[in-house]
């Protein structure tokens, strides 16, 4: 089953034919994920990787019955993009991103809860993030498919390259993944990690979830409220930016720490409290989830 | 982007926002006479444009009664090292004064808006107790603090700002005044696209309102649609950031002795703080970034070799779609054309680790390869030592 993705997912590109696009899209496509159309306005009735390309989402998902769209359109014109895929009717928006306005990230918030409050269930999942994947079944994002093995872990992250760390160390020590998340580094994002780990928690496939989070923001200690009150599974968290200066952006757009709020320390109490196993080496990530895991395996 | 007081009144100002009589900004004592006439009658305030709060406890604002007394001020204070509670004992060299006429204060009030995470929405954050950090505010008494979210398509609407003028308890002639300033500072945060303006204080004065203070914050990710905020000087940034920032290098310059070069934002902060668990300092943040190749690797290393307290470099390199062979043979490259003085650690992960591996070892370049982030984070230490 796992989460968000599986094998079934019909998944329209929005940012066909730009060099991103064609780039990953070729990716997806090789992993065997069902790319069945693409997006580029003015590029209507042509092909591209060998796949219808349509001027609207609303004429994709009319004529291909696509319900996932993966958005590799530039920052200035991706929340419109992401406003579209709503309109069209797809029920899942995966965008990849980097450097949209944070009201324009307002402005989609608000669309997508106008959207919801008829009764849609729709998950955005980024900006500003790698995608999603589910090992074996589908790739939507720019991740590096092969350092991923299917298997029960989920893994939920607020970065690239942080997550395929995680994710490699994970492989390489035989433990394979449900789904992996990338919720995006921006301060206002579609799920939050709260979101992703109450469908984690639901998955029959998924029985530990690794939640690597970074400074910024308090998405980290509301999803240790929620799994203190919520879950069963086991969880094991990781915080990046405990070096960081105060009041300066490291990198992603989220990632600072204001007036003393969203720091490391905060971030790893609230956790620790909430009985989340907290990993405080990067490089123990893999080696922490084994070893409490062997004991279930055998 | 953060903007100096004098910046952010002139937006203010622009917008209908009262301020006091503005002198103008002086980089040297020869100027003073010209702001003090500009601003008027006594008092006069000199206040040093720094990027810190915190400047009245630390001695960057001051009163002067007399010219005598404001030449004298001035003179200490331009140049003047400036240290706050908000600086983390760095300190920050005065360069310009604004001077500015006295404003007679009735009562302070805290007014800001901010970008609520939470929320996904704007926020006004509001406090009767004006004059106080905000922080100190929210810790001490948070019962004394209003907030209200603002929906970004409509604004703040005449019944929301009434609202906020009574919970502040802004006597009823000025609350039209009040209304007013409240509305445009919303108009601003949404037309500029700002993370966060805030005026404090916002004193009430026997015949309206005035801002006294004011800090903008603007959103980097949406300066493609603000020409005039893009085209202004950066402030906070050093000589080094500003040359990353141009080649597209995410780059944050930190105390510590251990360059760092990564791919991604998180992988960047992970590797800084393993450098730390190592018992070593890093001695910046740098997301060399998704599309790495040869001439990014060596702007990056370049900038990284130009801080003069690195004593080690560690590149750390997870290669996804960024792949490893072409990773190496970008600092073989770089190399050529950079002597390097101190030892270098690079831990290369992902695709074609091998290739990438192979190249580097048979640069005959004299750097310390290493397995994975531990360890290479711990010969970077030991090589810093």
């Amino acid at each position: 089953m796992a989460i968000i993705l599986d094998k079934d997912s019909k998944i329209v590109v929005q940012g066909f034919t730009g060099s991103q696009g064609t780039f990953h899209a070729r990716q997806c496509i090789e992993y065997g994920t069902q790319i069945v159309a693409g997006v580029t306005p003015g590029r209507g009735g042509s092909a591209h990787l060998d796949r219808p390309v349509f001027d609207t989402v609303y004429d994709a998902v009319r004529a291909t019955g696509a319900f996932v769209s993966l958005i590799f359109v530039p920052a200035p014109f991706a929340a419109d993009a992401i406003m579209e895929a709503v309109d069209a009717g797809c029920s899942t928006v995966l965008c990849i991103t980097e450097g949209i306005p944070v009201l324009d990230m307002a402005r989609v918030k608000r669309f997508i809860a106008r959207a919801e409050s008829s009764g849609r269930e729709i998950t955005l999942v980024g900006p500003n993030c790698p995608g999603v994947i589910t090992p074996g079944q589908c790739k939507a994002g720019i991740m590096p498919g092969y350092i991923h093995k299917p298997g029960s872990i989920g893994v939920v992250s607020r970065s690239g390259t942080l997550t395929y760390e995680a994710v490699d160390q994970l492989t390489k020590r035989g433990l394979g993944q449900s789904t992996v998340v990338g919720i995006g580094g921006d301060p206002i994002n579609g799920s939050s990690f709260t979101d992703i780990l109450a469908k984690f928690e639901a998955d029959p496939d998924t029985e530990a979830v690794v939640m690597i989070g970074e400074i910024g923001g308090s998405a980290e200690e509301e999803a240790a409220r929620f799994f203190k009150e919520k879950m069963s599974k086991p969880v094991y968290g990781f915080i990046a930016g405990k070096a960081a200066p105060e009041g300066r952006r490291m990198g992603h757009a989220g990632a600072i720490v204001e007036g003393g709020s969203g720091t490391h320390a905060s971030k790893i109490k609230a956790m620790r409290e909430a009985g989340i196993t907290v990993v405080e080496n990067l490089s123990e990530i893999g080696d922490t989830v084994a070893k409490s895991r062997r004991p279930l395996a055998a | 982007m953060k903007l100096l007081e004098y910046e952010a009144k002139e937006i203010l100002k622009a917008r209908g926002i009262p301020v006091p009589p503005n002198g103008g900004v002086i980089k040297t004592t020869a100027g003073l006479a010209a702001a003090m006439k500009r601003a008027g009658k006594a008092p006069w305030v000199l206040k040093a444009q720094v990027l810190a709060g915190g400047r009245g406890k630390a001695g960057g604002i001051k009163l002067a009664k007399t010219p005598k007394e404001a030449k004298e001020l001035a003179k200490a204070m331009i140049g003047m090292d400036l240290i706050t509670h908000q600086t983390h004992g760095h300190a920050l060299k005065v360069k310009e004064l604004l001077i500015e006429g006295g404003v007679k204060i009735e009562r302070e009030i805290y007014l800001s808006v901010v970008m609520d995470r939470r929320a996904a929405a704007p926020a006004i954050i509001a406090s009767a107790q004006g004059g106080m950090e905000i922080e100190t505010l929210a810790a001490e008494r948070p019962d004394a603090i209003i907030r209200m979210t603002v929906d970004p398509d409509t604004g703040l609407p005449d019944f929301q700002a009434r609202r906020l003028a009574f919970a502040l308890r802004v006597p009823a002639d000025r609350v039209r005044a009040f209304s007013k300033v409240a509305q445009s500072l919303v108009r601003a945060f949404l037309d500029l696209d700002c993370s966060m303006l805030e005026i404090n204080p916002l004193v009430l004065t026997p015949t309206g309102v005035v801002a006294l203070d004011a800090k903008v914050v603007t959103d980097d990710n949406a300066s493609f649609r603000h020409a005039d905020l893009a085209a202004k000087p950066d402030h906070e940034a050093s000589a080094l950031e500003k040359e990353a920032k141009k080649a597209d290098i995410s780059y944050v310059g930190l105390d510590g002795n251990i360059g760092c070069m990564v791919n991604g934002a998180g992988l960047a902060m992970g590797t800084m703080d393993t450098i730390a668990l190592a018992g070593g300092s890093p001695a910046n943040f740098l997301d060399v970034g998704g599309g790495a190749n040869e001439e990014r690797v060596t702007k990056a290393l370049n900038i990284i070799l130009k801080d003069k307290k690195v004593k080690a470099v560690l590149v750390n390199i997870f290669g996804g779609i960024v792949k490893c062979d072409m990773i190496a043979a970008g600092v073989v490259a770089a190399l050529k054309k950079i002597k390097l003085k101190v030892p270098l650690v690079v831990r290369l992960q992902g695709t074609n680790v091998e290739q990438g591996r192979e190249i580097l070892a048979k640069s005959g370049i004299p750097l310390i390869q290493a397995d994975d982030l531990w360890d290479a984070a711990q010969k970077a230490v030991q090589a810093a030592r």
